[in-house]
């Protein structure tokens, strides 16, 4: 079972949640550190690795992750830093370098730590129209997915072809 | 995808797309089912066929509304996708975690000896 969450919410917004066996310092540290960021931030299973880390962690600061992909071509994610509350709370923006002109997405990322665990959430606030009309239409994530089920039933039975 | 998006983005229409997984419909049929009147929705409609989501069909006498599943199973693998990806980070980033725990401790035990020595 996966532990981590990923969730369309109500608005234009797409919330990652997971939960660690850590003091919330330790996470902050993790997610923030290029030194650190570099060892988790490519999903190395899908093929992807790390070509550069670079974070300038202070407000109006600037990081810059760059991935390589399995075929070799490089993408990179760029933003600034709003705000830093070391460790419960951080909020940066972020741009996908090949789409820039979509504009960017603010993202805002709390660590509530109890009893020696943390709990961290990752709100991903998108800025099209289209998106936040998508994510706006309400149960979306719930309505989508149960669709889906009753999609692949309805694609499946012979009458469709 | 974004057109996907747009499209079900409105309530009712997300209705009608819901609606239709039971099969194909007439526009009256729609209508009496969600509560909808007739121009509402063949406008739902018109953006709904525009997005690729649904089909028209001349049965018999009437004009039958379909679903196409091509759009929605993209939208599904979009976000499958970024479900896997962010999966695969924080199972990372846990792993980091435990190794920066142990330090942590360890760090926190030297201190100690030292404070006792």
């Amino acid at each position: 079972m996966s532990l981590t969450s990923v969730e369309l919410e109500s608005d234009r917004t797409i919330v990652i949640s997971r939960k660690f066996n850590a003091p919330a310092r330790i996470v902050f540290d993790a997610w923030t550190r290029a030194d650190l960021v570099k060892r988790w931030w490519a999903p190395k299973a899908l093929g992807v690795t790390m070509a550069s880390c670079e974070a300038d962690v202070r407000v109006g600061g600037g990081y810059r992750y760059v991935l390589r992909n399995p075929d070799g071509g490089e993408v990179a994610f760029s933003g600034q830093y709003a705000e830093i509350t070391p460790p419960s709370r951080l909020v940066y923006t972020q741009v996908f370098e090949p789409m820039a002109d979509a504009g960017s997405v603010t993202i805002t990322v709390t660590f509530d730590e109890r009893d020696g665990k943390t709990h961290m959430v990752s709100r991903e606030l998108y800025p099209s129209k289209e998106v936040r009309e998508a994510v706006l239409a309400s149960g979306m994530e719930h309505g989508l997915r149960e669709t889906m089920e009753q999609l692949d039933a309805l694609v499946s039975s012979p009458g469709l072809d | 995808m974004i057109e996907t998006f747009t499209a079900l983005a409105d309530p009712n229409r997300f209705r009608i797309v819901e609606y239709l997984l039971g099969g194909a419909r007439s526009v009256g049929a729609i209508g009496e089912a969600l509560n909808l009147n007739q121009p509402q929705v063949s406008k739902h409609l018109r953006v709904l066929k525009e997005a690729r989501l649904v089909d028209v069909e001349a049965r018999a006498q009437q004009r039958l509304y379909g679903l196409r599943p091509e759009p929605l199973r993209e939208l599904n693998a979009w976000l499958e996708r970024y479900r896997d990806i962010w999966d695969q980070r924080l199972e990372q980033l846990d792993s980091l975690i435990e190794e920066l725990k142990t330090q942590d401790l360890e760090a926190a035990q030297r201190h100690a000896r030292k404070k006792k020595g």
